[in-house]
């Protein structure tokens, strides 16, 4: 499945927000979207997975444009993962990851035993099986961010989208969804894209990388692998105290 | 598994209370004879105990059992539709709208009238009425929540057109005759009596068509826990299901409050207590147990309303707030935690 964005002007009718960009995922990579703070990386998410329409250029899936796929079949292409917390009591694990299923349940949203088959395969990919029974309102944030990314996998989208679904995580739990994500996108051959602050970790587990400009200065996106972006990601993170050590890919404090 | 035990405990508690309401009342009549004339085997000595059960009784418990479904059940989805425990047809002023658009026809248009005798043009006037005021609450509500991220902002917004509607029912009283002022206070205590067996009928038509409604929500309610984003992205199409939620909440709320004046709590409360009985908020069983729950509180609270015996009746609203408001105090020392 390729996913191309075609002169991509992202935004809202009264401001243009960033672009034109042409850039294209790839296919069984972890891709990482790293920008500062009002970039537009939520709006690119967005605009990806047709929340908002693009103020320009295409979006193409396949060759398709994704303003001509309907909603019912996108929700078979794109699952997503979202920053804020869902809230919600009465739901447990496994109900969360089966919801991932409604694409293709019955009017009712009946589950077929190929759909729990479905489901149990992805809480155990993605290490939720052993507390598939209790509640998600109980669980800690990285275990509930898990169970998120379980319902995208049941999805069984080829493309899955985050919205920095590391950013309320403790350290060690970045760090284990971070690995999660490359392993699911190298071993099942998704596309995975999400967007994050966690620069080092970016480095260190992205397959490719999409630099966002700043939206005062007038850059282009930079896209490539870490070490092929390492003279450029100083420029897109300008700080008096940060100097990047591009042998390490490692930015340091002065 | 422990979900079908419940449902069916529930539905086995409903019979049972309906079945009450048909033994006891403000009369006293023997249980024999009501079971005789239950089985068709009327005693001509007694007409009056016959007409009780006939047209009295059993035009009662079953508008309770279907104005506690409806309203439970509409509570449900505002609560699921807004995110928010707190809402609730009269919480949202939804009924308020119904009351003024039930006022306008009784107080203006009818004279002194109440849904008792009307005739059935009238008749049928106040429940499209009770319906369009419904309809344009909900409507100004679902505009202000696009508005409002803050859950308790638009609580406070929908008390506030509550209050708008309120207001201009006292306006109107006003304008009325002092009858027609009279069988509005009256129909605003609430009341499952005033639905007669040749009316009850359109009653039954109304809220079997809105809980239908409800029941085809079920798979977009489930996706829309999650919020709207992830339902979206679910394939569900946010804008028919906020339209058909808006339809079938309005139709629920119209019916009950047309037919029983506009009574509070049972939609506010009886999710919660379904969902406590269930402990899933998975819409496949909670909306029938609310359903169930709704009809049971109701028959309940029908029940108490006759405990006086021959010395009156208690208002049904007098009764929800003390079983209603003790459920809403838990839900909100639930949310502090």
């Amino acid at each position: 499945m390729t996913f191309e964005l075609n002169n991509l002007v992202i935004g809202y009718p009264t401001r243009k927000v960033a672009g034109p960009m042409t850039v294209s995922l790839h296919q069984g990579e972890l891709c990482c979207l790293l920008g500062s703070n009002g970039a537009g990386k939520s709006t690119l998410l967005r605009t990806l997975a047709a929340f908002q329409p693009p103020l320009s250029g295409q979006i193409l899936l396949d060759g398709r444009d994704i303003s001509d796929i309907s909603a019912r079949e996108l929700s078979t292409l794109i699952g997503i993962v979202l920053t804020e917390r869902v809230r919600v009591a009465g739901i447990t694990v496994r109900d969360m990851v089966a919801m991932g299923r409604s694409p293709y349940t019955n009017f009712w949203g009946r589950l077929t035993q190929e759909d729990h088959r479905l489901v149990d395969e992805a809480m155990q990919l993605v290490g939720v099986d052993g507390f598939a029974s209790r509640q998600v309102s109980t669980l800690s944030d990285g275990e509930r961010q898990k169970v998120m990314i379980a319902k995208a996998l049941a999805q069984g989208t080829p493309i899955i989208l985050l919205d920095e679904p590391t950013a309320f995580l403790d350290f060690p739990s970045k760090v284990e969804a971070m690995l999660l994500l490359s392993r699911l996108a190298h071993d099942l051959q998704k596309t995975i894209f999400l967007s994050t602050h966690d620069l080092d970790l970016a480095l260190q587990t992205a397959d490719r990388l999409w630099l966002m400009p700043s939206s005062m200065s007038k850059g282009e996106i930079a896209v490539g692998t870490p070490r092929e972006l390492a003279e450029k990601l100083p420029l897109y993170f300008p700080s008096p105290h940060l100097t990047f050590d591009p042998s390490a890919l490692r930015f340091q404090i002065q | 598994m422990k979900n079908t035990v419940a449902i069916v405990g529930l539905f086995l508690a409903t019979m049972l209370l309906f079945v009450a309401s048909l033994y006891n009342g403000s009369v006293s009549i023997p249980m024999s004879t009501i079971t005789d004339i239950l089985l068709g085997r009327g005693s001509a000595d007694h007409p009056s105990w016959q007409y009780i059960i006939l047209e009295n009784r059993i035009p009662q418990a079953v508008t309770a059992l279907l104005s506690g479904a409806s309203l439970a059940v509409s509570g449900l989805l505002l609560q699921t539709a807004f995110r928010n425990p707190l809402a609730g047809p009269s919480v949202l002023g939804i009924d308020s709208g119904a009351h003024l658009g039930v006022a306008l026809v009784i107080l203006v248009a009818g004279g002194a009238l109440t849904t008792g005798i009307l005739t059935l043009g009238g008749f049928a006037l106040v429940i499209v009425a009770a319906l369009l005021g419904a309809l344009a609450v909900m409507s100004i509500l679902l505009f202000l929540s696009r508005l409002l991220q803050n859950n308790v902002m638009l609580l406070i917004a929908g008390m506030m057109v509550g209050y708008i509607a309120s207001s201009m029912i006292s306006l109107l009283n006003f304008k009325a005759s002092a009858e027609g002022v009279h069988a509005m206070t009256l129909w605003g205590m609430g009341s499952f009596s005033s639905v007669s067996l040749d009316r009850l009928p359109y009653m039954v038509g109304i809220c079997v068509f809105g809980l239908f409604l409800a029941f085809l929500l079920i798979k977009p309610l489930n996706a829309l826990l999650l919020g709207d984003d992830y339902a979206r992205n679910l394939g569900i199409s946010i804008r028919r299901t906020r339209t058909l939620l808006l339809l079938t909440t309005g139709v629920l709320t119209a019916a009950s409050t047309a037919f029983c004046g506009p009574i509070a709590f049972i939609g506010l409360a009886v999710p919660h207590i379904a969902r406590l009985v269930l402990g899933s908020a998975n819409h496949r069983v909670l909306l029938p147990a609310t359903l169930l729950t709704g009809s049971a509180l109701a028959l309940m609270c029908n029940l108490i309303s006759t405990l006086p015996g021959e010395s009156g009746v208690i208002p049904i609203n007098v009764i929800t707030p003390i079983i209603g408001a003790p459920v809403v105090l838990w839900v909100i020392l639930r949310l502090e935690k």
